[in-house]
C-alpha cells in the first residue's frame, strides 16, 4: 500500500500545520495571514488523499475507508473553520465544543432518547408498519379495494402527516401515546402502498407455478409471494425508520412533555443553550443512521438473492 | 430512499383467461390506469366520510353527555345526541360539515390577502417550499452529475448522502430557523433550507439513476462518433435521466411541501399553513387545524400534479406517446 | 411412483373438439378452434407453430391454467382440473421460473414441499432428480450462479421431483443457443426414453420438433387449429447425426409443408 501511504502522511503533517495557525481563542482577532495558504494546500491535498485512495478497493470494510477519510477530513475543516474564523459559538459551534457537550450531561442525553426512542418511536413504529403489512394482505383478494387503496397511499404518503400532531394530543394526551399515534399514522401509507406493489411482484409464470402444484391461497402466499415481496417490504421499513424518528421527535413540538429529544431541542433553542442542542442532535443522527444502517444489514442478509445486491456471477 | 415506489406496478389481479384490458391501451391515462381507479377511489372516499362521521359520534359523544349531566337534561334523544356531537364549539373530531364550514370560512368569505385566510397562508407555504424546491432541486442535479462523472465523489460522498437522510432534519428545525434567524437571515431563508435539505436527496438520487441509465451500447455508439464528456452528457445521458428525474421530482416537491410547514412550527412562525396548525392546537381550534391539513393536501396533491402535467408536456415534446 | 393418484387411463390427453375464444374490444379471437387430439401414454408429442397458432395455450389449457370455451377435454381419465390438484403432471416453463431465494436443491424440493413429504424423502428424491438431469454438485448454487442452460436443466429437474405421468413443456429450451439446446435435447430424449413419461412439448423449432417426438402436431392460427399430425417413425434410440438422414428430412419437409400450407409464413 505504498501508494497512499505518502500523501496521507503529507496530509497529515499539513493538517497538524494548521492546527497550529487557528488561534487558540476567537477573540486574538482572527487567524495569521498564513493560515488562508496553508487551507487551500489542505483541501488540494485532500483531494489528492482521496484519489489515491481510491486503489485500495471496496471490497468489504475497504469500502468504508474513502468515506470514512472524507468524513473525518470535513469534521476537520469543520473544527478549524469555525476556530479560524471566529464563528460564534451560539451560531455554529466547533465539534470540540460539541463532543463536551455530549460528555457533560449524559443523563439527560440519555433519558430523552429512551423517552423518544422507546416509547414514541419504537411502539409507533411496529404498530404503523404491522397494520400497513396486515392491511395489504386483507385486501390482497379484493382488487377493487386495492385500486382504491394504492392512489390514496401514495397521496397520504406525500402529506405533511407530522400535522396530525396536535390532534393526536388532544384524542391521546400530551404524554408519548400521542406521539406513538403520530409514527403510526406517518408509518402506515408508505408500508401500505410498498406492501401491496410488494404483493404484486412475483411474476406471473412463479405464480402459474404454484397453480400447477394445486398449492393453496397460504402456501403461495408463504413460499413464494412474501419472499418476493421482500425487498418492497424493506424499503418501507428503511424508510420508515427515518420517518418514525423524525415523527418521535417534531410531534413533541407542539405539546410539552418534560422529557423528550423534542422538547429538549425546542425548549433549549429558546434560552440559548445551543450546546446541548447540538449535543442532542448527534444522538438523534446516531439514532437515526443506526437505525436505518442496522435494517439495511438485515435487508442484506435475508434479500441476497436480489439482483440490486449481487454482483454478476 | 424515495417513500413512493419506483414504479408502482400495474395491478392485475390473479392469472386469470388472459382476457384483453377493459378500455384498451388509451385508458392509461396519467394518474394510472385511469377509469380503473376512479370508482374505487370514490367509494373509499365515501366510505371514508361515513366513517368519519361515525367517529364523531364516538368521540364526541363523552363531552356532549358530560354537558347534559350539567345542564340537567335528562330525556336525551339518540337523535339529539348524534346531531349535538357533529355541532359542537369544541369538539374533540370535528364532523365533516364543520370542517368544511371553516374552510368556507377561512377560505371563500375571506379576502386571499387577509391573515385569516388559508389561502395566505397556504401562499406562503407555498413560496418557501418552492423556494427550497429550487434550491434543493438545483443542488441534487448537481450533486448527481458530480457523482457520476468524478468517481472520487462518487465514493466518498455518497455513503454520507445516505447518511444525511437517516439524520432527522426536521427535527432540528427549530435549530435551524432559530440561530439563522438570529445570525439576521430573513424568516424564508432558513425555512428554504430545510425544505432544500429534504428534497436534495431524492433529486440526487433518482438522477444518478438516471445519468447511469443509458445502455452500454448506447453508450459505446455515442463513443464510436468520438463525443467527449460533455456531448455524451448533454445528447445522451440528461435525455435518458429525465424520467427518473421527474418522479423524483414528484417526490422532492411533496417533501419541501412538508419542510416548509415544519420550519414554520419553532416560536415566531406568524404566517404559513404550519403556524396556523400551531396556533389551532394552542387554541383549541380543532376545525382550524382540521382546514390547515386539508389545504395543505390539496397543495402537495396539486403540487405534485403540476410537476406530473410539466412531465407530460416534456414527454410529448420529445416524442414519446402520453 | 404412488404419489400423484392418477387412474390409469387408455390415453393419457384426451381432446376432442376443444375450443377457447376470448371477446375483445374489437372482435373475439379464436385462440382455439375444434381441436381434436389424442395423446398416448409414452408419447412424445411435438406442438409446433407459428406465434399465436395456439400451441401455448392449448398446453395451458391442458394444465388447467386456462379454461376452454367449449369441447371435452380429459387428462389422465379425468377433468383438468381434477388433474391438477391430483398433481398428475409437471409444468415447465419457457424460462427456467426458479426462485431466486432458494439454492438449487431447495428450488427442486419446492413441489415435494407443497405435498408435505417429510425432509429425508425431499432430500433423497431432488437428489436422485438431480442426477438424472447430470447436476449433481450443485445442490448448494443459487440460480443466478448457474447458466442459462443449467437453469434450465434445474426447472426440468423439479417438474420431474414428484414423478407425475405426465409433462407439459412449454418452448423450454427457447432462450438457449443452439450448441447447448442440441446437447438438451439429447439429455431430454434419454430422460424420456428411461422414464417412460408421456411428454407434451411447445416449440416453434422444426429441427427440435422432429428430433424429440413421435408425433408432431402441426397448428397454424387464426383460428387456431391442427393443420396436420405427423407421426415421426424414427428409431426411439436416437443420437444428433439422426438430423443428418433422409427419413428425417421427410419428416421435416412434411412438416414444413404444413406450416407453409397455413399461410404461416406469409403472415406477419
Amino acid at each position: 500500500m505504498s501508494g497512499p501511504v505518502p500523501a496521507l502522511a503529507s496530509l497529515g503533517a499539513v493538517a497538524l500545520a494548521l492546527w497550529f495557525a487557528a488561534p487558540i481563542d476567537a477573540s486574538s482577532g482572527g487567524a495569521a495571514w498564513w493560515f488562508w495558504p496553508l487551507l487551500v494546500l489542505f483541501l488540494a491535498l485532500s483531494w489528492y488523499a482521496l484519489r489515491r485512495l481510491m486503489a485500495v478497493g471496496d471490497r468489504g470494510a475497504r469500502a468504508l475507508i474513502v468515506p470514512g477519510l472524507f468524513g473525518v477530513i470535513l469534521v476537520y475543516l469543520w473544527q478549524i473553520l469555525v476556530v479560524g474564523l471566529g464563528i460564534r459559538g451560539t451560531l455554529l459551534p466547533a465539534p470540540s465544543v460539541i463532543l463536551a457537550a455530549l460528555l457533560d450531561s449524559p443523563e439527560i442525553l440519555a433519558q430523552d432518547f429512551v423517552h423518544t426512542f422507546f416509547k414514541s418511536m419504537i411502539p409507533g413504529y411496529v404498530i404503523g408498519c404491522g397494520s400497513g403489512l396486515i392491511v395489504a394482505l386483507l385486501v390482497d383478494r379484493v382488487p377493487f379495494l386495492q385500486r382504491g387503496l394504492l392512489p390514496m397511499g401514495n397521496f397520504a404518503s406525500a402529506l405533511p402527516m407530522v400535522g396530525v400532531a396536535p390532534i393526536m394530543v388532544q384524542w391521546f394526551g400530551p404524554d408519548w401515546p400521542s406521539k406513538a399515534a403520530v409514527v403510526v399514522i406517518m408509518t402506515f401509507f408508505p408500508m401500505l402502498v410498498n406492501a401491496i406493489a410488494g404483493l404484486h411482484a412475483l411474476g406471473r409464470i412463479e405464480r402459474d407455478l404454484m397453480r400447477t402444484y394445486a398449492a393453496s391461497y397460504g402456501t403461495t402466499l408463504r413460499l413464494a409471494r412474501l419472499p418476493a415481496a421482500l425487498p418492497f417490504l424493506f424499503n418501507a421499513l428503511k424508510v420508515n425508520s427515518t420517518l418514525a424518528l423524525i415523527g418521535a421527535i417534531v410531534a413533541q413540538f407542539f405539546s410539552s412533555p418534560t422529557v423528550g429529544m423534542g422538547f429538549r431541542i425546542s425548549t433549549e433553542v429558546g434560552r440559548f443553550n445551543i450546546d446541548i442542542v447540538w449535543a442532542t442532535i448527534v444522538v438523534a443522527a446516531l439514532a437515526g443512521s443506526l437505525s436505518y444502517g442496522g435494517i439495511a444489514m438485515i435487508e442484506r442478509r435475508s434479500t441476497f438473492w436480489h439482483p440490486s445486491f449481487r454482483k454478476t456471477a | 430512499m424515495e417513500r413512493r415506489l419506483p414504479s408502482p406496478a400495474s395491478l392485475r389481479s390473479a392469472p386469470s383467461p388472459a382476457k384483453r384490458e377493459r378500455g384498451g391501451p388509451v385508458a392509461k391515462r396519467w394518474g394510472g390506469e385511469g377509469s380503473r381507479t376512479t370508482l374505487p377511489v370514490l367509494t373509499l372516499l365515501f366510505a371514508l366520510l361515513l366513517l368519519w362521521y361515525l367517529g364523531a359520534v364516538g368521540l364526541n359523544r363523552s363531552l356532549v353527555l358530560d354537558r347534559y349531566e350539567r345542564d340537567g337534561h335528562r330525556d336525551w334523544t339518540l337523535a339529539e345526541l348524534v346531531t349535538d356531537t357533529w355541532s359542537m364549539t369544541r369538539p374533540i373530531l370535528p364532523a365533516p360539515h364543520q370542517v368544511f364550514a371553516e374552510l368556507d370560512r377561512s377560505v371563500l368569505e375571506v379576502a386571499p390577502t387577509s391573515p385569516r385566510s388559508l389561502l395566505y397562508h397556504g401562499w406562503v407555504t407555498l413560496g418557501t417550499a418552492l423556494l427550497g424546491f429550487a434550491i434543493g432541486g438545483v443542488l441534487g442535479i448537481g450533486l448527481a452529475v458530480g457523482i457520476v462523472h468524478v468517481k472520487v465523489l462518487e465514493r466518498s460522498l455518497m455513503p454520507w448522502l445516505i447518511t444525511s437522510q437517516t439524520i432527522p432534519i426536521l427535527a432540528i428545525a427549530p435549530m435551524i430557523v432559530g440561530v439563522l434567524g438570529r445570525a439576521g437571515l430573513p424568516g424564508i431563508i432558513p425555512k428554504a433550507i430545510i425544505s432544500a435539505y429534504l428534497c436534495f436527496f431524492p433529486v440526487t438520487i433518482g438522477m444518478s439513476k438516471g445519468l447511469v441509465s443509458p445502455e452500454p451500447l448506447q453508450l459505446d455508439l455515442v463513443r464510436t462518433y468520438s463525443a467527449n464528456r460533455w456531448q455524451i452528457f448533454w445528447k445522451l445521458r440528461w435525455p435518458a435521466s429525465l424520467a427518473f428525474l421527474f418522479t423524483s421530482l414528484k417526490v422532492a416537491i411533496a417533501l419541501s411541501i412538508v419542510g416548509a410547514i415544519v420550519g414554520e412550527l419553532p416560536t415566531g412562525a406568524q404566517a404559513g399553513l404550519g403556524a396556523r396548525i400551531l396556533s389551532g392546537s394552542y387554541y383549541g381550534q380543532t376545525a382550524q387545524i382540521w382546514a390547515s391539513l386539508i389545504i395543505a393536501s390539496l397543495l402537495a396533491g396539486g403540487a405534485v400534479a403540476s410537476v406530473g402535467w410539466v412531465e407530460r408536456l416534456t414527454r410529448r415534446h420529445m416524442g414519446s406517446t402520453p | 411412483m404412488d404419489m400423484p393418484s392418477a387412474t390409469v387411463a387408455a390415453s393419457a390427453v384426451e381432446i376432442r373438439g376443444l375450443s377457447l375464444t376470448f371477446d375483445t374490444a374489437d372482435a373475439p379471437v379464436y385462440a382455439l378452434q375444434n381441436i381434436d387430439l389424442t395423446v398416448e401414454r409414452g408419447d412424445f408429442v411435438s406442438l409446433i407453430g407459428p406465434s399465436g397458432c395456439g400451441k401455448t395455450t392449448l398446453l395451458r389449457v391442458i394444465a388447467d391454467l386456462q379454461a376452454a370455451s367449449g369441447g371435452v377435454i380429459e387428462v389422465n381419465g379425468v377433468s383438468p382440473q381434477e388433474a391438477r390438484m391430483a398433481r398428475a403432471y409437471g409444468y415447465v416453463f419457457q424460462a427456467p421460473a426458479l426462485y431466486p431465494w432458494r439454492n438449487v436443491i431447495r428450488n427442486v424440493m419446492l413441489p415435494l414441499e407443497i405435498m408435505g413429504l417429510s425432509r429425508s424423502e425431499r432430500m433423497k428424491r431432488a437428489e436422485r432428480v438431480l442426477g438424472l438431469v447430470d447436476l449433481q454438485g450443485f445442490e448448494k448454487k443459487f440460480p443466478w450462479q448457474l447458466s442459462g442452460g443449467m437453469q434450465s436443466r434445474v426447472s426440468i429437474a423439479r417438474a420431474l421431483s414428484f414423478d407425475p405421468p405426465l409433462l407439459l413443456m412449454d418452448e423450454p429450451f427457447g432462450a438457449l443457443d443452439e450448441i447447448i439446446r442440441d446437447h438438451l435435447n439429447e439429455q431430454l430424449l434419454q430422460l424420456w426414453q428411461r422414464t417412460g413419461k408421456t411428454v407434451i412439448f411447445v416449440t416453434h423449432s422444426i429441427p427440435e420438433a422432429v428430433f424429440l417426438s413421435t408425433r408432431i402436431v402441426v397448428m397454424s392460427p387464426r383460428p387456431g387449429r391442427i393443420v396436420d399430425i405427423v407421426p415421426c417413425d424414427l428409431p426411439l434410440d436416437r443420437t444428433l447425426e439422426i438430423r443428418e438422414s433422409a427419413d428425417f428430412a421427410r419428416i421435416a419437409h412434411r412438416v414444413r409443408a404444413g406450416l407453409r400450407q397455413s399461410h404461416s409464413y406469409e403472415e406477419g
